[in-house]
């Protein structure tokens, strides 16, 4: 099996969408593309409205990813363990995929005995390793999310240093919604670093919609842009391109 | 996939009976030891004895750390981790969740061993705790998750053992999990990419965790705030030099770092003290000399106190025999 890249949008938001199109479809359309919707959901005080918190379930459940509820203060751990666990889902689903075919039959990991099982999952690391990643992450900067936004920042850098350890190479992108103009703005274009967040994020001042919706659409949007743009360059680029 | 860290998904009662699928192998439930975001394990019994059973309704992790503790039987002569018994599938209501069983250490964790023994014994127990690093790192492995929490003191004798293996890493690898305080990449300190030093960083903070038996957090340099912490403790004052030695990544392997810190600690307790002060290099002399000071201290204190009762004896006396005088002369 070739290594491939693993494109995931991440969410960060602290509870509902209140315009444009209902998100759980957009992160459902997301996934048919191939590109895995994970959620981190940061709690203000104690609780979230079971609202909110359905909503994000729902994004990851369709979106194909993993969804997370937080304290602010966990947000770095989370990030970087949410942003693996859904990696190596993908593998996994990847994987069961190939197994198909090879056996011939429909049977997942989960039914191997656990000799095989434990062989099966040392590809999966492998590939988590060596597969690149594109994330393209969309910062909810409602006004709720004002004081948040900082934790945001520590823990996205965070993330970059996590999965820059890796063999594989990586590409960020941040975007934030609602933006001054826009429902959607993007503040940093894909990059392996993410140290210029540093001053960007300092300027940003938060206002009341929350466009969840619109703002995967975007993202999802984005990818495709960047995907078409890549298969017009016949660079090495290609290479990554073609298992995933 | 929701994950929910803060509840334990497993409530099964005691005398609870886990019997496997593949190996048909049979457990009793005893108790619950502990549960985490990867898992939960119980005391479990069988017919050769006590057991820890874990198990998660992810299998991807428990496959995964059964795999380390697969490469860990193959590290020659190293016991840090528990020997691994059984791998299973356990079907109740029809679903299948899969387990392991390993070796039940018993003994209570770095943390409270400390809080109960002292802390001379945290230099002992942590160049055990190098010795089997270093044949794990010679064998391509990084602990990774190297924590007081993670690690259990067995015996007497007095033995440091693991109990968590999930942030075992091969080397060249990124770490796959860690704990903040012991982490270099969260002080701001390194890369997270699994090599020695890794391992060596979180060695010294767990030492700087034992010597105030709590964590503390980064505020703006973590370098500097780790340095000032060293300093503070006169229980770290022997080890310091090794401590921010491995902080910095100065050392290329657990045995380097192993050797240095038993010539620290063995060295004469007075020693350090006596060359700072540029006295006469003997430091026998010193040791001996040291304490007189302060007795000799609390005598002239003694003396000063006799001198002043004296004294103010003769003065009360001498002024009641003039005020007599005084009334003979009326």
């Amino acid at each position: 099996m070739k290594t491939g890249t693993l494109r995931q949008i991440l969410l960060i938001t602290d509870g509902c969408s209140n315009y444009g199109e209902d998100p759980i479809a957009m992160a459902a359309l997301s996934n048919e593309q191939g590109i895995t919707v994970n959620v981190i959901g940061v709690l203000t005080n104690d609780a979230m409205d079971d609202r909110g918190m359905k909503e994000i379930e729902g994004i990851a459940k369709s979106g194909g990813g993993v969804s997370q509820i937080v304290y602010a203060a966990q947000l770095s751990q989370t990030v970087q363990m949410v942003t693996r666990q859904a990696m190596t889902q993908t593998l996994q689903g990847l994987v069961n995929q190939e197994l198909k075919q090879i056996l011939n039959r429909d049977i997942s990991m989960e039914e191997l005995p656990p000799e095989k099982r434990g062989e099966v999952m040392e590809v999966v690391e492998d590939l988590g390793e060596k597969a690149n990643l594109e994330v393209l992450i969309l910062v909810d900067t409602s006004a709720s999310m004002k004081e948040k936004l900082p934790i945001v920042k520590e823990a996205l850098l965070d993330l970059s240093l996590s999965m820059n350890a890796r063999m594989g190479n990586n590409l960020f992108s941040v975007y934030i919604f609602p933006g001054k103009q826009r429902e959607v703005e993007r503040i940093l274009d894909w990059t392996p670093k993410m140290e210029s967040l540093t001053s960007i994020f300092s300027k940003l001042t938060p206002s009341g919609m929350t466009p969840t919706g619109p703002a995967i659409r975007e993202a999802l949007g984005q990818f495709m842009k960047k995907r078409s743009a890549r298969s017009l360059l016949s660079s090495d680029d290609e290479f990554f391109e073609e298992s995933v | 996939m929701m994950m929910n860290s803060l509840k334990n998904p497993f409530n099964f009662p005691k005398g609870t009976v886990i019997k496997g699928k593949w190996n048909q192998k049979m457990y009793v439930l005893l108790k619950e030891l502990g549960y985490g975001a990867n898992g939960t394990v119980y005391l479990v019994q069988n017919e050769n004895g006590y057991a820890a059973l874990k198990m998660s309704k992810n299998s991807m992790s428990i496959t995964s750390e059964v795999n380390v503790l697969k490469a860990f039987r193959r590290v020659q002569g190293s016991s840090l981790g528990p020997s691994l018994l059984d791998v299973d599938d356990w079907i109740i209501k029809g679903s299948a969740i899969p387990f392991y069983v390993m070796e039940y250490i018993q003994g209570p964790n770095l943390l409270d061993f400390i809080k109960q023994k002292g802390h001379s014994w945290i230099g002992v127990l942590l160049s055990q705790l190098l010795r089997d690093l270093e044949s794990l790192h010679e064998q391509g492995w990084v602990f990774g998750d190297l924590k007081p929490e993670n690690l259990i003191v067995a015996g007497p004798p007095y033995r440091i053992r693991c109990i968590d293996v999930g942030g075992a890493t091969i080397q060249g690898r990124a770490i796959k999990e860690f704990t903040e305080f012991f982490d270099r990449g969260y002080w701001g300190m390194g890369n997270r990419r699994a090599e020695p030093s890794y391992d060596l960083f979180s060695v010294a903070m767990i030492a700087l965790n034992l010597a105030y038996l709590k964590k503390f957090e980064k505020r703006v340099n973590g370098q500097a705030e780790i340095v000032q912490m060293m300093t503070k403790r006169p229980e770290l004052q022997l080890m310091k030099p090794v401590l921010l030695k491995a902080v910095n990544g100065h050392y290329s392997s657990a045995k380097e770092m192993r050797k240095e810190l038993l010539s620290a600690l063995s060295s004469p307790a007075n020693q350090k003290k006596s060359e700072k002060n540029g006295h006469l290099s003997n430091s026998a002399a010193k040791t001996a000399a040291k304490p007189l000071p302060s007795r000799k201290a609390i005598h002239k204190k003694k003396k000063n106190r006799k001198l002043l009762e004296t004294f103010l004896i003769i003065v009360s006396l001498s002024f009641l025999y003039l005020v007599y005088l005084f009334f003979q002369l009326i």
